[in-house]
């Protein structure tokens, strides 16, 4: 809106993000690679387009990414040693729509190692941190877009969310984050996880603004056969506030040892969507405890395959053994870190000869159960709200040791993920250490008219989301 | 309960060198999740079709095969770790040096 009155050229917004990166960023740890060159010729193009009266929400507006989608010419990580010098020679898809837009991409931004993670602790390129408190995690794995936002070091950025990757990093520094429908939003050029999984979304200010990206990003892609037209499948407008909107409360989700402070907020916030005109009401998603189990077998097997590609032959790191075999054994040691190889063990173990139907076949069975869970909610609420996460953003360090710990910071947003229905995460609150709490607000799959309309009824009301940290 | 022995089969099918420590380690963590996992076991799925995808997606015949324009072989090659200009070069893949 500044761009387009011209308060503000593209180019001094990007002159000003990317003086705060070189300011802030050795302290954060946000950014893996500054874009610096082409963003101001993106903004110069931008400030062209503007000055010929072209008009679009994201015209000249500096925009992060996550570092696991392709950026042609521009080093994609993944946040691994294995794809250190990796640069694209084409852009993921939705890349190439930012781009078209006239968006301006101010570089990559951190996470764990191929989105493996709930702290961006895995990172090959070191941890981010918390810009709430520099001792915290961001979350992860998009800890890099959560944080970046955070810091008012981009005005929007782009992550993933498998299990949770962008709602807990969002809930983690306060920002909104929009994990969509599975299948709204094209995954092709985004380097995978696990590949049932996987989603695109946006981290942002506010949910007025992961709309804006919301419609920049949907559409069917003819690369990628599981993105589908969502316009077809848009059942529900959107409401206009809260009145009379059905709020179903999924008791499984305040879970026994969650922090006080955080069942505190949320219920406050539920509350407050009564106030406003919601109709609250307790429901049950009996199957809630299986998310754990059934994700953890179901993304590392698909992960274990997804990420044979990595032999040292076609990109990335290459490893020189006595003879093929070793020279791919010896890469894939060098080149992977310890969460990856962990997944990459568990998942090979759950599809190998003997055990397939015992793991992988019986979680995809579960799966189902959890799937109808959310069907059975949705047929009386139009949307479920809950927290996103047990506790507020821990220490770093503090669960690194044990891996089961670290999967737990996903409880509440695995089942959503296996579901693949959409959930935005806005905050809500903070607790007695000042870090930001957040609520998860999740609608039936394409629902995100509901998810979205009904978070900016509730922004609309407060003012958590508009707090920032003191840097 | 995972051996260290099965841990080291599981490393050769998914082409991972790790190092005694890892096999240790990862033979504990494997165990741990596993365990979690035995919730599971107690469930009765006969009935239950398995989940693969979330979308009721099927195949489809494409009504046109429209050729597209493929990416350069210049482009293809750009971050391979060894080429000769023209493909990939990697050690010998039949007779000893292919394991």
């Amino acid at each position: 809106m500044w761009l387009q009155s011209h308060r503000i050229s593209a180019v001094e917004l990007t002159q000003a993000f990317l003086a705060r990166i070189q300011e802030l960023n050795p302290r954060i740890n946000v950014y893996v690679t500054v874009n610096a060159e082409e963003a101001l010729q993106q903004a110069l193009a931008a400030d062209e387009r503007i000055m010929r009266g072209e008009d679009g929400p994201l015209l000249g507006v500096p925009i992060a990414l996550k570092d696991v989608f392709s950026t042609q010419g521009v080093r994609t990580t993944a946040g691994s040693h294995i794809l250190g010098n990796y640069v694209p020679t084409w852009d993921a898809t939705v890349v190439a729509r930012l781009r078209d837009m006239g968006a301006v991409f101010l570089g990559k931004v951190n996470c764990d190692e191929f989105a493996m993670g709930s702290s961006t602790e895995n990172s090959a390129w070191g941890p981010t941190r918390n810009p709430w408190n520099l001792e915290r995690v961001p979350g992860g794995s998009s800890g890099g877009s959560a944080a970046a936002v955070a810091a008012d070091l981009c005005c929007a950025a782009l992550g993933t969310d498998t299990g949770g990757s962008i709602r807990q990093p969002a809930s983690f520094c306060g920002v909104t984050g929009l994990k969509n429908s599975y299948g709204r939003v094209s995954r092709y050029g985004v380097i995978a996880y696990a590949s049932s999984l996987d989603t695109v979304g946006a981290l942002t200010r506010d949910a007025a603004d992961a709309e804006i990206l919301l419609r920049a990003l949907e559409g069917i892609d003819p690369h990628d056969s599981t993105c589908v037209d969502a316009s077809s499948m848009r059942d529900q407008s959107a409401p206009a506030d809260l009145r009379g909107l059905r709020v179903g409360v999924p008791r499984e989700f305040f879970v026994d040892g969650m922090q006080p402070e955080v069942e505190q907020a949320v219920r406050a916030a539920i509350e407050q969507m009564q106030v406003l005109g919601a109709v609250v009401k307790p429901v049950t998603l009996p199957n809630t405890s299986l998310g754990l189990p059934v994700y953890y077998l179901i993304a590392p097997a698909e992960a274990s395959a997804n990420l044979a590609r990595f032999d040292g032959v076609k990109y990335g790191l290459r490893e020189i053994g006595a003879d093929l075999i070793d020279t791919y054994q010896r890469t894939r040691a060098a080149g992977f870190g310890s969460e990856v190889k962990r997944r990459i063990m568990l998942g090979t173990y759950a599809l190998s000869a003997g055990y397939y139907d015992a793991y992988y076949i019986r979680a995809q069975k579960a799966r189902t159960l959890i799937k109808r869970d959310f069907e059975q909610a949705f047929a009386e609420v139009d949307v479920l709200a809950a927290p996103v996460s047990p506790f507020t953003a821990f220490k770093l360090g503090e669960r690194t040791d044990d891996p089961l710990q670290m999967y737990l910071a996903d409880v509440l947003t695995l089942t959503v993920s296996l579901a693949g229905v959409p959930g935005i995460s806005v905050p809500c609150g903070f607790d007695g250490a000042g870090l930001p709490i957040g609520l998860q607000l999740i609608g039936p799959a394409f629902g995100e008219n509901v998810v979205l309309a009904a978070a900016q009824a509730y922004q609309a009301a407060t003012t958590w989301h508009s707090r920032r940290p003191q840097l | 309960m995972v051996t260290e022995i099965e841990v080291e089969r599981i490393a050769h099918l998914a082409r991972l060198e790790l190092s005694r420590d890892e096999r240790v380690r990862f033979a504990s963590h494997l165990a741990a999740v596993l365990d979690h996992a035995a919730a599971l076991e107690s469930l009765e799925l006969d009935e239950i079709p398995p989940t693969a995808s979330v979308l009721s997606v099927h195949s489809i015949v494409r009504e046109e095969d429209v050729v597209g324009v493929s990416l350069p072989r210049q482009s293809v090659l750009a971050n391979a770790p060894a080429t000769d200009g023209a493909g990939f070069v990697v050690q010998a893949t039949l007779g000893d040096g292919g394991g």
